[in-house]
């Protein structure tokens, strides 16, 4: 662990470090155990700071002269928290709390004074009972510091909710939190998060800042594995990686109240609905885009997402692991491979998508410039489609229907008789078109005789004549010439106004 | 009755003594005129019967007749059907049902009218097609591309000027036709290097390939250039190729005999360096109106040692370059200099001197060298068979004696425009061999000179008098006389000439080109001898001959039914002799402006008449008296019209049109 790349956890790195400072020469498991305890508490205390936006820059100098010592660093930790008296709460009860705290460390201080000038003449011998007993006394005892600790902390926080969060959470975890905290420092990077993972998630999407006043005991655990990966491309560990389940990735909102529990298509809706569970939420900083202060206050942590498809190769198991970016690439990930495709071209009648936007972009493609394949295969590039046949044998191009038909007849005649039949479709457009401005008209009441209007229209040949002019799509089936030649004919009539309106109406 | 059966019996038998296989050979022999055959299969009815059964190709003028033709004709394989404009899905069917298997090869190049659903006929019934020339059917899209793939066997495919097929088109027929060996693709201009990358990928045994003026680049070049038995490339005035390319050509395209880059302007010294180093094996290379052949460019072409042709026609030329040339390690047989910019004497004397065994020269238009050069062609090119130096004006008259004097083998050579007098054609006459010999626009020659021509190369096939005024009948009498085989000639503008001339030329069976332009004293007496001894004549023109008029004609149409091309503009010509020619079957062309004697009802009449006719020029007054629904079904015959608006032109004497021309350079 470098203390010094650690990301927005200056104060336990103090009280890391102080702590190091005791424990250095006697390595003591108790003193482990202690250390670790103390780190987990702190990382409440900087929860604290950190949503007061509290000035701590000084105080790790001033913690690093006053090294090391117990009382030092509980005096700090009480001029923390005094210093946050800012808010309502009631000073005289948390002063009471405090030094009830600090009374309880200066006698667990003591017996453990007691136990390292016993103990010090078999450090290396094996541990017997009374020493395991004792162990077991000043983990109970710690524990019960901590409880304290943190429901005076907690008194501090603004929700119920939060509070009970922060309460539970160690205690049931205490018991192997050591352990975890050991195992977790050798880990190089698949965190599996124990729980309530969920809401981190959504946490973390809300913002950087938005969610430090969310965060809790696992979310800074996490975040301290990150801290002491490796660096940057991506090796493997180097960043954090997030796992969403099936039903939120499906989940029509990706924004989610971590108090309520409401879901938002967009943070800056979700944070004026955060307004609505406290005035801390309505200062201007937990208004404003999160992105950006975090930018300038520290560095991001790096996020990536594993998609929760066990056997999938996104999915954090899977052994060359290559994670998602974005929250958006997991869901469309996720849509892609494994759901069904519900979004049918209406075109072709053929391609299936899983992800609306997929269907739109091939719906612009659609039925242009297909290149075919006598095996069937489509393509939308030529060189794909020859590359294609240079590589199987037996394949040929197949020529466009489109061509087949128009090549039917005797060429001549064929074009002609087509000419006429494109006329007699223009001619019948033109009536409906007409029709379709009547019945604008008749809405808007003008009251006008629609035929004056209509009759520069034009049923004569000159404006077929103009009308091959347009430029043509290379293109062409039935429905997209009909709706050519529709918005051809709008341009006709150039002033008439409401003639033009009605041609929207296709 | 007894007597009436048993008179003709014997007769008829002696010739039905001659076995099918005896007559077989005779028919072989008969191949100079189309009607010799048709003469001896009259002779009687086992002839006729063994003429049908010889016969393998077929070149019919009309497609109406085609069902009666093939029923005679069971054993035909080849059908040229290039005599006929007009041919439908319908004929297409008649043939493909009457061939089947056996028809090998086919000619629609001049055809118009038929679509995919012909092809597709033709291709499924005859599975034995082994060569298709499509050639300018411009209306034939992919879809017809992708009937041809079917014809699996299919060994030569021409494609010239299919401006609509595309690289899908094209990628069906690489597909379909493996077995290709011949390809041309000249101006299918909608192919581009997918189509060309997939004939080098699909085709294997391509030997020839032509992919003029197409839009091909690097890419499918390299992919061409490692078919293995590739012999032939033509890459003319294909403008996406440049250096780049070629540098990135793999060595080993051993095959490569042919390469012609005509008009690559993107190629540099530096593309024509790794293209030598992949292509050792050249033998023939063509440079014509590409860059500049310099110091460099030679030197990139030292290292093909098989090299023996090269043309370099139409780029500039600079001496270092030219002397380049003459210290190549290896001896050259054919140089091609015409038109190009930049030859001296010195440079290319330096190249003769060295390349001794040089039999083909063309140094047209090389204005610059004079008879040193000439000195030293004749020096040391001694085993020359073709020399080609029109308008080498610098060349003194003198000089041309040592051509003679040197050059015996000469077979083609070409002196128009030149100072060549009687002395100089007395010594080419040594040359016996001569069958090529062009005197046009010389005008220090007379009959001296030509007399000693015509004693002395009997084997004279081609003569050009073009405007060499000096020209009289005697010397034409001689040459007829002495040259008995002689196919063309060209006395236009030889102003004495007269019906005298034509009376003896009339002797040379062979003659299938007469241009007699502008020779006033010809009259419709001399084209009336012609037109009745010299039965192969095809192509004439008459404009100018004042004097010819339906006197000429009549003959004509009766005689000459080879005829395929006729110009009478200016003439005395009237409808009746315009009318009399629709009688020539297989007339295809025909120039009528400034006939004063024509109607534009008699010109109605003949133009219907002539069913063959595919190209017209007309006067361009004619066509508002012409009924459109004429015209129209004119074109729809197949005939194209050109019409003309020349105003007439009062003939100049000789030495001033030279003059003229001398000032236009």
């Amino acid at each position: 662990m470098d203390p010094e790349e650690r990301l927005c956890a200056d104060t336990w790195t103090n009280s890391s470090s102080c702590c190091e400072s005791i424990s250095g020469p006697p390595s003591n498991q108790s003193f482990i155990d202690f250390k670790q305890k103390w780190e987990n508490s702190s990382f409440l205390d900087y929860g604290i700071r950190i949503e007061q936006q509290f000035p701590y820059f000084t105080q790790p100098l001033e913690a690093q002269n006053s090294l090391a010592c117990n009382v030092n660093k509980q005096k700090q930790m009480s001029d923390s928290q005094e210093s946050n008296k800012t808010q309502d709460w009631d000073p005289s009860a948390t002063l009471n709390n405090l030094s009830f705290l600090e009374k309880k460390i200066h006698q667990l201080q003591d017996m453990v004074h007691l136990i390292v000038g016993r103990s010090g003449g078999q450090v290396t011998g094996r541990p017997d009972e009374l020493l395991v007993q004792q162990q077991q006394l000043i983990t109970a005892d710690l524990t019960s510091i901590i409880v304290q600790l943190i429901s005076t902390a907690g008194s501090l926080l603004p929700s119920v909710n939060h509070n009970t969060l922060c309460s539970e959470s160690p205690i049931s975890q205490l018991g192997q939190f050591g352990k975890f905290a050991n195992q977790s420092a050798g880990m190089s990077g698949n965190v599996v998060l124990p729980q309530k993972n969920n809401v981190e998630i959504q946490s973390d999407l809300t913002g950087f800042l938005g969610s430090e006043q969310n965060c809790n005991v696992e979310d800074h655990e996490m975040k301290s594995e990150d801290d002491a990966d490796e660096g940057e491309n991506l090796p493997p560990g180097s960043y954090e990686i997030l796992q969403l389940e099936k039903e939120e990735i499906l989940a029509p909102h990706t924004h989610f109240c971590t108090i309520c529990g409401k879901g938002f298509k967009r943070d800056a809706n979700l944070r004026m609905h955060m307004r609505g569970h406290g005035d801390e939420y309505k200062t201007p900083a937990a208004l404003a885009k999160p992105n950006k202060e975090c930018n300038t206050s520290e560095p991001i942590l790096i996020k990536r997402y594993s998609c929760p498809f066990i056997g999938c190769k996104r999915n954090k198991d899977h052994k060359k692991f290559q994670p998602l970016k974005t929250i958006l690439c997991v869901k469309n990930h996720y849509k892609r491979t494994h759901c069904d495709k519900n979004y049918t071209c209406s075109r072709c009648n053929t391609k299936k998508f899983s992800v609306l936007a997929d269907l739109k972009t091939h719906e612009k493609h659609c039925g242009r410039d297909k290149w075919l394949c006598s095996c069937g295969t489509t393509f939308s590039r030529k060189d794909k489609l020859f590359g294609h046949i240079a590589l199987f044998q037996g394949h040929t191009p197949a020529i466009p229907l489109e061509e087949c038909k128009r090549s039917a007849g005797p060429s001549d005649l064929g074009q002609c008789s087509e000419a006429t039949n494109k006329i007699e479709q223009l001619e019948f457009n033109y009536k409906s078109d007409a029709a379709l401005g009547q019945n604008v008209m008749d809405l808007d009441g003008s009251g006008g005789y629609p035929t004056g209007y209509f009759s520069p229209l034009g049923f004569d040949t000159s404006s077929i004549g103009g009308f091959q002019e347009f430029p043509r799509p290379p293109f062409e089936d039935s429905e997209s010439s009909f709706s050519f030649l529709l918005s051809g004919s709008c341009d006709y009539p150039s002033k008439n106004g409401r003639y033009i309106g009605s041609n929207n109406l296709e | 009755m007894k007597k009436q059966k048993s008179i003709p019996e014997p007769i008829t038998n002696r010739f039905d003594l001659l076995s099918e296989e005896i007559v077989f050979i005779i028919l072989d022999f008969l191949n100079d005129n189309p009607f010799d055959k048709k003469s001896l299969s009259l002779v009687c009815k086992s002839f006729y019967a063994i003429e049908s059964r010889h016969r393998k190709s077929l070149k019919p003028l009309r497609s109406e007749h085609l069902t009666k033709v093939l029923n005679r004709y069971p054993y035909v394989s080849n059908i040229d059907l290039s005599l006929c404009p007009i041919i439908t899905d319908t004929s297409l069917g008649v043939i493909s049902s009457n061939c089947k298997q056996k028809l090998r090869s086919i000619t629609f190049s001049r055809s118009k009218f038929f679509s995919h659903l012909g092809l597709s006929d033709l291709v499924m019934n005859c599975r034995n097609l082994i060569e298709i020339d499509l050639s300018n059917a411009t209306e034939l899209k992919d879809l017809a591309a992708a009937t041809i793939a079917e014809a699996k066997n299919l060994e030569k495919l021409w494609l010239v000027r299919c401006k609509s097929i595309t690289d899908i088109g094209i990628g069906c027929i690489a597909v379909g036709c493996k077995k290709l060996r011949l390809l041309n693709l000249k101006w299918c201009l909608g192919v581009g290097d997918l189509g060309v990358g997939l004939i080098a990928v699909k085709c294997k045994d391509i030997r020839s390939l032509d992919l003029s003026y197409l839009p091909i680049t690097n890419k499918s070049l390299s992919q061409i250039l490692e078919l293995q038995y590739l012999e032939d490339l033509v890459v003319e005035g294909c403008f996406g190729i440049d250096d780049d390319s070629l540098a990135a050509i793999k060595p080993g395209c051993k095959s490569l005999e042919t390469l012609d880059m005509s008009s690559c302007q993107n190629i540099s010294h530096l593309g024509l360096s790794s293209l030598t180093n992949a292509a050792r094996c050249l033998r023939q290379l063509i440079l014509s109106y590409g860059s500049r052949v310099d110091l460099a460019l030679v030197n990139s072409l030292q290292k093909l040692s098989k090299l023996q042709y090269i043309k370099l026609d139409g780029c500039q030329v600079t001496c270092s370059g030219l002397e380049a040339i003459g210290k190549w390690c290896i001896s050259l047989t054919e140089l091609s200099l015409s038109k190009c910019v930049g030859v001296t004497d010195e440079g290319l004397s330096s190249i003769v001197t060295k390349h001794k065994d040089l039999k083909k020269l063309d140094v047209t238009c090389c204005r610059k060298i004079s008879h040193v050069s000439l000195a030293r062609i004749t020096n040391s090119c001694t085993s020359l068979v073709s020399l080609k130096m029109e308008s080498c004006s610098l060349i003194l008259a003198e000089a041309f004696v040592l051509i003679g004097q040197r050059c015996p083998l000469l077979e083609e050579l070409d002196l128009t425009d030149n100072e060549i007098d009687d002395e100089g054609l007395k010594s080419i006459s040594r040359c016996s061999r001569l069958s090529s010999l062009k005197l046009g626009i010389c005008l220090n020659i007379t009959d001296e000179g030509l007399i000693h021509i015509g004693m002395c190369c009997s084997k004279l096939k081609e003569l050009d008098l073009y405007r060499s005024a000096g020209i009289t009948d005697s010397s034409i009498m001689a040459i007829a006389r002495g040259c008995s085989g002689l196919e063309m000639i060209n006395i236009a503008y030889c102003t004495s000439i007269t019906d005298r001339s034509l009376m003896t030329l009339s002797q040379c069976l062979k003659l299938n080109t007469l241009e007699s332009r502008g020779c006033p004293l010809i009259t419709s007496f001399g084209l009336a001898a012609i037109a009745v001894e010299c039965k192969q004549l095809s192509k004439l023109d008459i404009k100018k001959c004042r004097n010819i008029g339906d006197g000429g004609m009549i003959p004509l149409a009766h005689f000459s039914q080879n005829l395929k091309q006729i110009n009478v503009s200016y003439t005395s010509v009237t409808d009746v002799g315009l009318l009399s020619l629709a009688s020539i079957s297989c007339l295809q062309s025909m120039t009528v402006l400034h006939v004063e004697g024509l109607t534009p009802s008699g010109l109605a009449a003949a133009l219907l008449a002539c069913g063959g006719l595919t190209k017209v020029k007309l006067q361009a007054w004619f066509k508002s008296l012409l009924s459109q629904p004429l015209i129209e079904h004119l074109e729809a015959r197949g005939c194209n019209f050109q019409w003309r608006d020349k105003i007439f032109q009062a003939e100049l004497d000789p030495k001033c049109w030279k003059l003229q021309l001398a000032d236009r350079e």
